[in-house]
C-alpha cells in the first residue's frame, strides 16, 4: 500500500489581494449579499483601467455598504451615516490629483444623506458614487428605505410599504449628474464597464446597482434565497441604454430596467470655480489645483 | 515655522471680530473653508470668500452645517488646514461630526459666533450659552479646547493659536465668540508674517506598511498620515485601534476613550491659558471669559476703588477647565464670582472646583445684551460681605 501523504496544496494568494486588506477578511457581510460582487466590480475596474492605486481613495458612509471602506486597501475613510458625500467633497477638493470614489448604500446616501446627494449632483463635485440598492436598511435589522417598492414587507413597514420610493437614476440626472447608469449584481462584466466610465468621467458619475439582500429582505418577502433572487434578475433585468428616466422606477417585483442612461459633458466644481475666478481676476487668479497644485 | 507673506495681510486695520477671525485663518494657512450662512457668524464665510481666490484656497458654501463640518474634516485629511464657522442651530448641527472629528484626531477649527438661544432664539443678539453644548454637546465622553476672544484684536490673535494647537493636538478646536466680538469694529493690527509663528501638520517618517493612523494608540499622539503616497490607510469613526480598525469591545473602547480624554488632560499645563490680574492677596476674584471679562472692567475698578482687594481671571481657554487653578485659589479668597452671559454654565465647573472652600456667585442673565456693570458690582458687594 502507497502511504505517501499527499503533497499539501501551496498557498496562493487571493486574486484581490492587492486591492484587499487581507487582515481583515473574512468580512461581516451574509452569504450571497450582492456586495461581494460590487466591491469586486470596482476592483476588477481599478485593475483593467491600471490606475495608480496611491491616486485612490474611498469614503463610506454607515450600513452594509459603509463597510466597504475598510475592507480596500486604499486611503479608505468610514464616516458617519448619511456624510459620506460631504466628507469626500472635502477630500476631492483638496486632492483632485486622486480619484474619489463614494461607496455606500441607498438609505445611506438618499435618505440621511439626500440633501447631499442632490447638491454634490449639482456641482458636479469629481466623485464617482456607487449606490448599493437592496431596498432596506440591513445593517440595523431590515427596516423600510427610501427606496423600498410599495407593498414590500420591512420591519418598520410590516403590513406592506406604503411610501412611494426614489427612482435613483432620475433623482440624480435631474440634480445634475453626469453619468448615470444601473445595473444589478447579476450584471457583473456591464458594471465593471460602468464602473471604468465613472472612473474616467471628470464631474458627478453614479452607478446605481440593484444588490440582493436574502437575510432580510428577500427572507421577509418571501422571495427565496441568493440564487432565487439572481435568477429574478436574470428574469426580469430590461436593458434600455438611455432609458426615458421617468420609466425605470422599481414597483415590487416588477421589471428592473438597466443600462447606461446619462453619458454628458459638463465642467466639474473646480473648473467651473477656475473658470468664473479667471474670468473676474484675469492673469492675477492662480488656477486652483489642490493640495498638490502651483498654489 | 513662520506664516507665509503672501497670506498675511500686515498693516493696521479697522476690523471687526468676524473679518478679523478670517484674516487669522488665512494668515494660519488656511485653505479651505466651507460654511453655511448664519446670523451672527456670516461676515467669516463672506471675508473668506472674498479674499481666498487670489490666496490659492477655496471657500464653498455648502448644503448645511452638518456638510459644512464634514467637508472641513475631508478636506483636512486631504492636507489642507481647514475650518467653519457657524452660530446657534448651527452649531447644534455640527455636533454629531465634530465628534468624527475628534474620533478620527483630525486637525481643523470650528468657530461659533454665539447668540441667544434655544433653538432660533436672538439671531443678532449676543449669548454665552453655548459653552456646555462645547463640552458635552456631542455624544460620547472626550475631551476639547475651548477659546474666548474677547475683541477683533485677539479673535485675529486666537484663531491662528487655534490652528497651532489643532496641529499639535490633533483635534478640531473650538473658537466660541460671541455676536458683541464678531460685530464689534476695532483696530487690528497685523503683524508681518515673520512674526506670526505657525505649527505645521506633522506626517509620519516611516514608510508606506510600516506606519499606521494612531501609532502608540493611547500613548501618545500619533504624526498624521499623507493621503496619495501609498499608505492605503484606514479610519473610521467606529471605535478603532492603533491600525484604525474597527474593534468592538470594552478593552478597544477604554483605549480609545483614554487616549482622546489623556491627550488633552496630560497637558493641561500646556493648553489653558488664563489672564491674571490683581489675584494676590484678593478676597474675591471675578472670572469671565469672551465679551464678558471687558465688562467686568467697569465694576471691578469701581469697587477697588471702594477699597476691595478684587482680582480678575481672563479665561482666553475656557476647556479645558483649569481646576487646579481653582482649587488654589478657593483656599485662599472669600469669593469667587463668575460672570458668563447664561444662566450658570461654566460656573457649574467653578462652584464645583471650589470644594466648598469659598463662597461662589453667578452673575449672569438670559443673554440679548451684556451685563449692566452695575449688576456685576452688585455681585461684588455681595460676595464681600
Amino acid at each position: 500500500m502507497n502511504t505517501k501523504l499527499a503533497e499539501p496544496l501551496k498557498e496562493q494568494e487571493h486574486p484581490m489581494e492587492n486591492l484587499l486588506r487581507m487582515d481583515r477578511i473574512p468580512h461581516i457581510w451574509c452569504p450571497t449579499c450582492g456586495l461581494g460582487t460590487t466591491v469586486t466590480a470596482l476592483a476588477a475596474a481599478l485593475e483593467q483601467l491600471k490606475l495608480d492605486l496611491n491616486k485612490v481613495a474611498v469614503v463610506s458612509g454607515i450600513g452594509c455598504t459603509g463597510r466597504v471602506a475598510g475592507y480596500l486597501k486604499l486611503d479608505s475613510f468610514h464616516t458617519t451615516h448619511g456624510r459620506a458625500l460631504p466628507f469626500a467633497a472635502g477630500f476631492s477638493i483638496a486632492r483632485p490629483d486622486m480619484k474619489t470614489v463614494v461607496f455606500s448604500g441607498d438609505g445611506d446616501l438618499i435618505s440621511i444623506g439626500g440633501n447631499h446627494f442632490i447638491h454634490s449632483a449639482r456641482r458636479n463635485l469629481d466623485l464617482t458614487v456607487i449606490c448599493v440598492n437592496n431596498f432596506i436598511y440591513a445593517m440595523t435589522g431590515g427596516q423600510v428605505a427610501p427606496t423600498t417598492p410599495i407593498s414590500a414587507n420591512t420591519a418598520t413597514s410590516p403590513h406592506g410599504c406604503y411610501e412611494h420610493p426614489f427612482n435613483l437614476p432620475l433623482l440624480a440626472a435631474s440634480s445634475g449628474a453626469v453619468y448615470v447608469a444601473r445595473w444589478t449584481a447579476l450584471h457583473i462584466r456591464r458594471l465593471v464597464a460602468s464602473i471604468k466610465e465613472a472612473l474616467m468621467k471628470p464631474g458627478f458619475s453614479f452607478v446605481e446597482v440593484i444588490a440582493p439582500c436574502s437575510t432580510l429582505y428577500a427572507r421577509r418577502n418571501k422571495l427565496g434565497d441568493g440564487l432565487s433572487l439572481m435568477k429574478f434578475y436574470h428574469d426580469n433585468s430590461v436593458i434600455k441604454h438611455g432609458a426615458d428616466l421617468n420609466e425605470v422606477n422599481i414597483d415590487f417585483q416588477s421589471k428592473i430596467v438597466v443600462g447606461k442612461f446619462v453619458d454628458i459633458q459638463r465642467p466639474t466644481y473646480i473648473e467651473s470655480m477656475n473658470e468664473g475666478l479667471k474670468k473676474k481676476f484675469g492673469d492675477k487668479y492662480k488656477p486652483y489645483g489642490g493640495v498638490n497644485g502651483d498654489n | 515655522m513662520k506664516a507665509d507673506p503672501r497670506n498675511v495681510l500686515t498693516g493696521a486695520h479697522y476690523l471687526d471680530g468676524n473679518h478679523a477671525a478670517a484674516e487669522g485663518a488665512i494668515a494660519a494657512g488656511c485653505k479651505f473653508f466651507a460654511g453655511y450662512p448664519i446670523t451672527p457668524s456670516t461676515e467669516i464665510a463672506e471675508r473668506f470668500a472674498q479674499r481666498i481666490p487670489l490666496v490659492g484656497g477655496v471657500f464653498i458654501q455648502m448644503e448645511d452645517e452638518l456638510a459644512s463640518m464634514n467637508a472641513i474634516l475631508g478636506a483636512s485629511w486631504g492636507g489642507q488646514k481647514t475650518m467653519t464657522c457657524t452660530s446657534g442651530p448651527g452649531f447644534s448641527l455640527m455636533m454629531e461630526n465634530l465628534g468624527l472629528g475628534l474620533m478620527l484626531e483630525t486637525p481643523t477649527v470650528l468657530v461659533n459666533v454665539q447668540r441667544g438661544g434655544p433653538s432660533t432664539g436672538l439671531p443678532t443678539l449676543p449669548g454665552q450659552a453655548d459653552m456646555m453644548q462645547a463640552r458635552w454637546g456631542s455624544h460620547g465622553d472626550y475631551e476639547v479646547i475651548a477659546l474666548a476672544p474677547d475683541s477683533p484684536q485677539e479673535t485675529f490673535e486666537l484663531i491662528i493659536h487655534a490652528f497651532n494647537l489643532s496641529e499639535k493636538y490633533r483635534m478640531p478646536i473650538l473658537m466660541m465668540t460671541d455676536e458683541c466680538v464678531g460685530h464689534m469694529t476695532e483696530k487690528v493690527i497685523i503683524p508681518p508674517a515673520d512674526e506670526i509663528e505657525l505649527i505645521e501638520r506633522r506626517y509620519t517618517e516611516k514608510k508606506p506598511g510600516e506606519a499606521w493612523p494612531f501609532e502608540d494608540y493611547g500613548e501618545k499622539i500619533a504624526p498624521m498620515l499623507p493621503v496619495g503616497k501609498g499608505y492605503k490607510f484606514h479610519i473610521t469613526g467606529l471605535t478603532h485601534d492603533y491600525k484604525g480598525y474597527p474593534v468592538i469591545n470594552a478593552q478597544a473602547q477604554e483605549t480609545a476613550v483614554r487616549h482622546l480624554m489623556d491627550k488633552v488632560r496630560k497637558n493641561v499645563d500646556d493648553i489653558i491659558w488664563l489672564e491674571e490680574q490683581d489675584v494676590d492677596g484678593a478676597e474675591v476674584v471675578v472670572l469671565s471669559y469672551g465679551i464678558s471679562s471687558r465688562v467686568v472692567q467697569p465694576a471691578i475698578a469701581k469697587a477697588r476703588k471702594e477699597g476691595v482687594k478684587i482680582g480678575q481671571i481672563k479665561m482666553v481657554t475656557v476647556w479645558p477647565f483649569p481646576e487646579k487653578r481653582i482649587e488654589e485659589l478657593a483656599k485662599k479668597v472669600k469669593s469667587l464670582i463668575m460672570v458668563e452671559l447664561n444662566y450658570g454654565q461654566v460656573f457649574y465647573e467653578m462652584d464645583r472646583c471650589a470644594h466648598g472652600k469659598c463662597r461662589t456667585y453667578l452673575c449672569g442673565h438670559a443673554g440679548g445684551t451684556v451685563h449692566n456693570p452695575e449688576d456685576i458690582y452688585q455681585t461684588i458687594k455681595e460676595a464681600i460681605k
